[in-house]
């Protein structure tokens, strides 16, 4: 059992700077910028025509 | 920069501040800001010689800070008025324009280590969203780090007998929590360090420095006992208790941020583009390019562009923005609109008036951003109270560490205290309140006027213009000869109809006017005009009396109509009371207020009226120093006053009272002298700037009351080692969040103040915002 766990504690400790790394990437995309609007978008029609 | 800093003897700057500085980076031009184009959108001009902007400041990291931004400001020559908003971060500045530009004001901060930009709502969002991204990945890795070392701290727990879990084992969760907690503690603890290493290098302390030294002195416990395979560690305390303190610190920013974006409304109105017309042509423009003069075609449902007169069309607009009432005002060509509001009915043709800064909008929005440059006197004392109460925890700290050799009490008495409760609810609050009030039509202009207010036990009313509407009205006609009335009244109004005189818009236009002849003015005394054949006049009793004959009525009314030898009629003028003001009245009275009403009009017209109205105490003939040594009187016997007046020309006994209310209609309310401005130009109004001002003095005081509280019990219950770090962490991050979540509740209930008589009530009721 204990050689597992020399081989599991490193792999979790790698997973959670992977999971913090992924969570960063979606910060700096935005996706936590506005948590209501987008939520209104699909009831907004797009009147305005682009040039 | 040190140099700067130094050399304009803001050396005391180095001895408070808590957070690192700046260097001046390769910064913007800021010369491009003195274009008067580009000025247009944020500078205002309220007088010939004066600029006003808003600035937002960047780099902004504690009240140190602040301080330092705004006594640079200050010391700039020309510079007339520097008032910097914690809660909002931004800076009010006015200057001369003769002795200084903006691009100087700018570098004056520069100079500095800090960043000014000129507001710009969409500036500002983008800087509240950097700050917002930043708190939440901080959260996210203390959380994260937080779960997976108490998952390592588990196989520690449910051995705690000893057996079955080898060293070897054990040392590698060790290692393995070690490894996890230290992002935690260097990079999402990293403010409360920064931040308590400076003080400690101006040899001062803070309220980080008591949470630093706990994290700091854990972590260095923790990690020994790793590392030399000794002792017990409590990496799963550490991260827990980083995470729960950040998710406070968040919570506070996020209010902070809801409580300036409430504030904001005013300034958030104006449309992007608007159709303007050349000739017959519509042109679509961004709506910062209009310029006085333009004429817009604005379309029903649509926002006005900027301040304006119709000039084609009827139509009807919800003015709410400004009044706080959403009722649609009819405007027809010649009314004046007010940027920002909604056109209800038809497209209207409009000719600008006002545009960017110099809007009525962004006006009052200057106005009540200022008020919080003044705070209540309960909440400088409780800042204070904070700073002593740090110094108070590191010393018990220390002594509980030296008494019992554990250092985890010491932590815990760290951890556990929690001045910042006592220092971060009232700002909240208080934004708040100026926002609320606002939506409601009325302006604070100095939050300090809060504590008053709510306090008050006297009301002391003006009667034109604030319990009248300054518009004068027939009250009675008394009538001489065989013509009833009617005919008096209409002969009267075709005669008054040319005058300018302020008493002829009492006589209104009726259908049935006779012809008039030979019509002459005689300013000062009335009109005369032949009406079929025989010579009329009206006006004073004298100028009448010259054609009528000797036989005068009683000298009590204001306006005579005669003939030639004889007495016609004459009209008893009054100014209306508004149509809510006996319900206010009413209400105030049925809250414990006692109400008053003190006027410089005519004794027994004032006693009429505040019979009318319910009033139990009046003054009539009042010059301004009876009405001021009324007030004074008042507060000689421990009365505390607020005082409603026009706010015009009754500024001296305004600035006696304790709170001061002026009924601000349009476009003068930004000048008016007074605590708060009711800007709707409604009385009702008045109950809810008391109500929200008991509200949100409640609010600061239970705020204040529960950290107080919670700092009494969990000190010595920390320092006798009765609750662990981790307990002591949950605490002080509850009576965080309690403290902000209580600072965001309603400020007004639902009920709090019913109008006494809810069927003429014409305003919106309370209610949550």
């Amino acid at each position: 059992m204990e050689a597992s766990l020399t081989l599991l504690v490193p792999l979790s400790v790698a997973l959670v700077f992977l999971i913090g790394w992924v969570f960063w990437r979606a910060l700096e995309g935005g996706q936590f910028d506005d948590l209501e609007r987008p939520a209104h978008d699909i009831l907004m029609d797009d009147d305005e025509v682009k040039k | 920069m040190a140099r700067t800093i130094v050399a304009a003897g803001f050396g005391k700057y180095y001895e408070t501040r808590s957070a690192s500085g700046v260097r001046p980076e390769a910064l913007p031009a800021t010369v491009l800001y003195d274009d008067p184009a580009a000025q247009r959108e944020f500078v205002a001009a309220p007088g010939e010689h004066v600029r006003e902007a808003t600035l937002i400041l960047d780099r902004i990291r504690c009240a140190a800070c602040l301080w330092l931004n705004e006594q640079s400001l200050r010391r700039v020559p020309g510079v007339l008025r520097a008032d910097v908003n914690f809660t909002t971060q931004r800076a009010q500045v006015a200057w001369d324009p003769r002795a200084t530009r903006l691009s100087r004001i700018l570098e004056a901060i520069r100079a500095v280590g800090y960043d000014a930009y000129p507001f710009d709502p969409r500036r500002g969002d983008a800087l509240a969203r950097a700050e917002r991204r930043r708190a939440l990945w901080r959260l996210f890795v203390a959380g994260f780090g937080a779960m997976q070392v108490m998952m390592y701290a588990w196989p520690a727990y449910i051995d705690a007998g000893g057996g079955t879990l080898s060293p070897a084992a054990e040392g590698l969760l060790r290692w393995a929590s070690l490894v996890l907690t230290t992002p935690v503690l260097v990079f999402s603890c990293g403010p409360f360090f920064r931040g308590a290493w400076q003080d400690a290098k101006q040899r001062r302390i803070s309220l980080d420095t008591p949470i630093a030294l706990g994290l700091a002195a854990g972590f260095a416990a923790s990690a020994w006992a790793t590392v030399t395979a000794s002792g017990a560690v409590y990496f799963d305390s550490i991260a827990m208790l980083a995470f729960l303190l950040l998710g406070a610190r968040t919570a506070e920013l996020f209010a902070r941020q809801r409580a300036g974006r409430e504030l904001d409304r005013l300034a958030r109105w104006r449309p992007s583009f608007a159709l303007r017309l050349q000739g017959s042509v519509t042109e679509r423009v961004p709506a910062h390019a209009l310029v006085p003069g333009d004429r817009v075609l604005v379309g029903a449902g649509e926002r006005f562009p900027s301040d304006g007169v119709v000039e084609e069309g009827a139509s009807s607009a919800d003015e709410s923005l400004l009044t706080g009432e959403s009722r649609a005002v009819a405007k027809r060509a010649g009314a004046a609109l007010v940027g920002g509001s909604v056109n209800l009915e038809q497209p209207l043709t409009m000719r600008v008036t006002r545009v960017g800064a110099d809007t009525q909008a962004a006006a009052i929005g200057r106005l009540v951003e200022r008020a919080a440059a003044s705070r209540p006197a309960l909440v400088e004392r409780a800042d204070r109270l904070a700073q002593a109460l740090t110094y108070v925890v590191i010393a018990t700290a220390a002594l509980a560490w030296l008494a019992s050799g554990d250092v985890w009490i010491a932590v815990a008495v760290l951890v556990a205290t929690c001045p910042c409760a006592l220092a971060l609810a009232a700002p909240i609050v208080l934004t708040r309140a100026g926002a609320q009030l606002l939506a409601r039509g009325a302006a604070l202009t100095r939050s300090r006027a809060l504590e008053a207010l709510q306090r008050a036990t006297d009301v002391v009313l003006d009667k034109t213009g604030t319990l009248t509407l300054g518009r004068p009205a027939i009250a009675r006609v008394d009538c001489f000869s065989e013509k009833d009335e009617g005919q008096c009244r209409a002969l009267a109004s075709a005669l008054e109809a040319s005058s300018s005189h302020p008493l002829a818009r009492a006589f209104r236009r009726v259908g049935n006017m006779p012809t008039l002849r030979d019509l002459r003015n005689e300013a000062g005394h009335g009109v005369e005009a032949h009406v079929d054949g025989r010579l009329v006049r009206i006006g004073s009793r004298r100028f009448c009396a010259a054609i009528a004959g000797p036989a005068a009525p009683e000298p009590k009314a204001q306006v005579y109509l005669a003939e030639e030898g004889r007495w016609l009629a004459a009209f008893f003028i009054e100014d209306a009371p508004r149509p809510e003001a006996a319900d206010v009245v009413r209400s105030l009275v049925a809250r414990g207020l006692r109400v008053h009403l003190v006027s410089g009009d005519d004794a027994a017209l004032v006693e009429q009226m505040a019979r009318r109205l319910g009033i139990e105490s009046w003054a009539g003939g009042a010059t301004p120093q009876a009405k001021f040594d009324y007030v004074a009187r008042l507060q000689a016997e421990g009365r505390v006053v607020a005082m409603v007046g026009d706010g015009l020309n009754d500024a001296p006994v305004l600035a006696r009272a304790d709170a001061s209310i002026a009924m601000g209609a349009g476009a003068d309310a930004a000048q008016l002298q007074a605590d708060v401005v009711l800007t709707g130009d409604r009385l009702g109004a008045l109950l809810d700037v008391l109500a929200l001002s008991r509200g949100a003095m409640r609010l600061v005081r239970q705020n204040l009351g529960w950290a107080l509280l919670y700092n009494a019990v969990a000190l010595p219950a920390a320092a006798l080692g009765w609750i662990g770090p981790w307990e002591a962490a949950i605490g002080m991050s509850a009576s965080s969040f309690i403290v902000v979540l209580n600072a965001l509740r309603p400020l007004a209930g639902k009920n709090a103040w019913k109008r006494a008589s809810p069927s003429s009530s014409p305003s919106r009721s309370l209610s949550y915002s």
